[in-house]
C-alpha cells in the first residue's frame, strides 16, 4: 500500500528548492504573531482560543492543506509527467495512498506543530487549549489532505477551488448560515477538540459521534474517489 | 535548382560551388504598427483573459462567477432600498469592497497567475521580446490590464448602486460625490491588488502554487491584521490599532478611505486613521504600487534572455 520510492518523489516536488521556506513562512507567522500577542496581551484563555481558532485552525490549515493536498498530485498532473508514474507496475491505489500520507504528514508539520508552539507561547497550554487546537489541527490535517487531493485528480483548477471551499465556504457561509457548518471540516475538527479541552472555549456546533463518522466518511471516500479518479485518467492538453 | 549530375563527383565540393539561390522572398515593406501598438495588443488580450474572453469555457467559468457574486449583494441592496423606501444606501460606497474583500482576494489570485506565469512556464515570454516591446511595455501593459480587470470588477457594483440609488430618488449631490469617492478608493484597491498579485504571480511558472501564495499573503495577512487589532482594541491600546492596519493590503485601503474618503472604518471599534495616520496610509499605499512596478520591472529584466 505504501511505496518509498512515490513518497520520496511526492516529498521532493512539495518540499524541494525553495517551497519549503514559502510553506514555512506561515507557521514561523503564527509563532511570531502569538509571541507579540502574548507580549501586549499576556496569557489570556480567551485570547489564545481567539487566535488559534480564527488564524491557526481557520486560516492557516486550510491553505497549508491545499498546498500540500493539491501539490501531491496537481502539478504532475498537469505536466502529463504523471504518465510515467503511472506507467510503473504499481497499483494506481497505492500512488494515491502514498501521496496521501505524504501530504497529511507535510500538512501536520507545517500546520499541527506551529500551533502547537503558537499555544504554548500563547498561554503555556492553559485549561489544554494549545494541546485541544493541535488535535483539531492533526485531525482536519487528515480530512484536507484528502479532500484537496481528490480536487487534485478532478480538475486543473484544483486550487481555486480549494480555496474557495476553505475560505469562501467554511468561513463566509459558515458565519452566516448556521446550516453550512456542519458541513465543514472546521466544525467537525472543532468538535474533537472540544472534547479533549473539556472546558468552554472551545466550542463546535457538531456533536462528536457525526464529526468522527464524518471525518472519517469524508477521508475514506476521498481517497478511493481519487484513487478511481487515477485509474481512469485521461491527460488533456493546456487550455 | 540543383542539377543533375549523374555520377557523384569524386573530390568534395569546393567552396565556390556552394551559393544560396534567390527563390523569390519579398521583404515587407509595408507600414509597421510598431510599440505602441504591440502593448496595446497585449493589454487588451491580457485584459480580456482576465475574464476568460477568448479563452476556454471553464476558465471563463470563475471570473464570471466572481463577477456575478460581487455584483448579486448590491442589486440586493438596491432592490431593498426601492422597496422598503430606505432614505439611505444599506452600506456606503466604500465600504462595499471592504466587504467582499475575500471574493476580490479569490478573483487576484486566480487571475494574476493567469496574466503571467503561464508565459513564464511556456517560455512565452522571449517571444513577445522579440517583438518591438521591451520590458517597461511588457510590465506596463500587464499591469495595466490586471488593474483595469479588478476595476472593473469593484466598479461595477458601485455602478449598480449609484444607478439604483439615483432610481430611488435619493438625495443627487450626496450620492455623487459618495460615489466619486467610492470610485477613486476602487481604483488605489485595483492598483494595489494587481501590483501585490503580479510581483508574486511572477516569481513562479506554477499557476497553482501562483494562486496559494497571492491567497496566503492576502488573507493571512488581513486574518492577522485584524486579530492584531481586535486584541490590541480589547486591551485599550486604541492608538496602535491605525498603525497595526499599515501591515495588509484591505486594511490599508480601509484606513486611507476612512482618514480621507469619508468612508466609516471596519477596524474593531471604528477607530480609524485621523489625517495625520492618515496620510502615512497614503504615503504606504503609493509606495507599494510603485515597489511593486518596481520589482516587477527588475523582475521582467532578464527573463528569456
Amino acid at each position: 500500500m505504501y511505496d518509498p520510492t512515490v513518497a520520496r518523489l511526492t516529498y521532493r516536488a512539495l518540499l524541494g528548492r525553495r517551497r519549503a521556506l514559502i510553506l514555512g513562512a506561515l507557521p514561523l507567522l503564527l509563532i511570531v504573531l502569538s509571541a507579540v500577542v502574548r507580549a501586549i496581551a499576556g496569557a489570556d484563555d480567551q485570547t489564545a482560543a481567539d487566535l488559534l481558532g480564527g488564524l491557526a485552525l481557520a486560516t492557516m490549515v486550510p491553505i497549508i492543506g491545499v498546498i500540500a493536498g493539491t501539490g501531491a498530485i496537481g502539478p504532475e498532473i498537469d505536466d502529463g509527467s504523471v504518465v510515467y508514474l503511472l506507467s510503473k507496475p504499481l497499483k494506481r491505489s497505492t500512488i494515491i495512498f502514498t501521496k496521501l500520507i505524504v501530504a497529511i504528514g507535510v500538512t501536520m508539520v507545517f500546520s499541527a506543530l506551529p500551533t502547537l508552539l503558537a499555544g504554548l507561547v500563547l498561554n503555556g497550554n492553559g485549561q489544554q487549549i494549545a494541546v485541544a487546537y493541535t488535535v483539531a489541527a492533526l485531525v482536519s490535517s487528515i480530512a484536507y489532505a484528502a479532500l484537496f487531493l481528490l480536487l487534485g485528480t478532478v480538475s486543473r483548477h484544483a486550487v481555486v477551488f480549494g480555496l474557495v471551499y476553505a475560505l469562501v465556504w467554511e468561513a463566509l457561509f459558515g458565519s452566516l448560515v448556521p446550516g453550512a457548518r456542519t458541513l465543514s471540516v472546521q466544525q467537525w475538527s472543532l468538535a474533537v477538540a472540544q472534547k479533549v479541552a473539556g472546558g468552554d472555549l472551545v466550542t463546535s456546533d457538531v456533536g462528536l459521534t457525526t464529526a468522527t463518522v464524518l471525518l472519517v466518511a469524508v477521508t475514506v471516500l476521498a481517497t478511493w474517489f481519487a484513487g478511481h479518479k487515477l485509474r481512469s485518467l485521461t491527460l488533456a492538453g493546456e487550455e | 535548382m540543383a542539377v543533375e549530375q549523374p555520377t557523384p563527383a569524386p573530390v568534395p565540393v569546393q567552396g565556390d560551388q556552394t551559393r544560396i539561390h534567390n527563390i523569390g522572398y519579398r521583404s515587407y515593406d509595408g507600414p509597421r504598427l510598431g510599440r505602441a501598438y504591440a502593448t496595446r495588443s497585449l493589454y487588451s488580450q491580457s485584459l480580456r483573459g482576465a475574464y476568460g474572453l477568448g479563452r476556454s469555457a471553464k476558465s471563463k467559468v470563475l471570473p464570471m462567477l466572481l463577477f456575478v457574486v460581487m455584483c448579486v449583494p448590491a442589486a440586493i441592496m438596491i432592490a431593498v432600498t426601492v422597496a422598503t423606501k430606505l432614505k439611505d444606501l444599506p452600506v456606503d460606497y466604500t465600504r462595499y469592497a471592504i466587504f467582499l474583500q475575500a471574493v476580490i482576494s479569490l478573483y487576484i489570485a486566480s487571475q494574476a497567475p493567469q496574466a503571467v506565469s503561464r508565459d513564464l512556464r511556456f517560455k512565452t515570454v522571449p517571444l513577445y521580446f522579440s517583438r518591438p516591446i521591451e520590458t517597461a511595455d511588457y510590465v506596463r501593459a500587464k499591469y495595466a490590464a490586471l488593474a483595469s480587470a479588478l476595476f472593473v470588477l469593484t466598479a461595477t457594483p458601485l455602478l449598480v448602486l449609484y444607478v439604483g440609488a439615483l432610481l430611488a430618488k435619493l438625495d443627487f449631490a450626496d450620492q455623487t460625490t459618495a460615489f466619486a469617492q467610492g470610485l477613486v478608493s476602487v481604483t488605489l484597491l485595483s492598483l494595489l491588488f494587481a501590483g501585490i498579485g503580479l510581483v508574486i504571480a511572477s516569481m513562479t511558472p506554477r499557476r497553482g502554487f501562483g494562486i496559494a501564495a497571492v491567497i496566503a499573503v492576502m488573507t493571512i495577512s488581513y486574518g492577522a491584521v485584524s486579530t492584531l487589532q481586535a486584541i490590541a482594541y480589547t486591551q485599550d491600546a486604541t492608538g496602535s490599532v491605525p498603525w497595526i492596519g499599515l501591515f495588509s493590503p484591505v486594511t490599508l485601503i480601509d484606513g486611507l478611505q476612512t482618514a480621507f474618503l469619508g468612508a466609516s472604518s471596519s477596524f474593531p471599534g471604528g477607530v480609524g486613521p485621523g489625517h495625520g495616520e492618515g496620510a502615512v496610509y497614503v504615503l504606504v499605499v503609493l509606495g507599494l504600487i510603485a515597489a511593486c512596478y518596481g520589482l516587477l520591472m527588475r523582475r521582467y529584466r532578464k527573463v528569456g534572455l
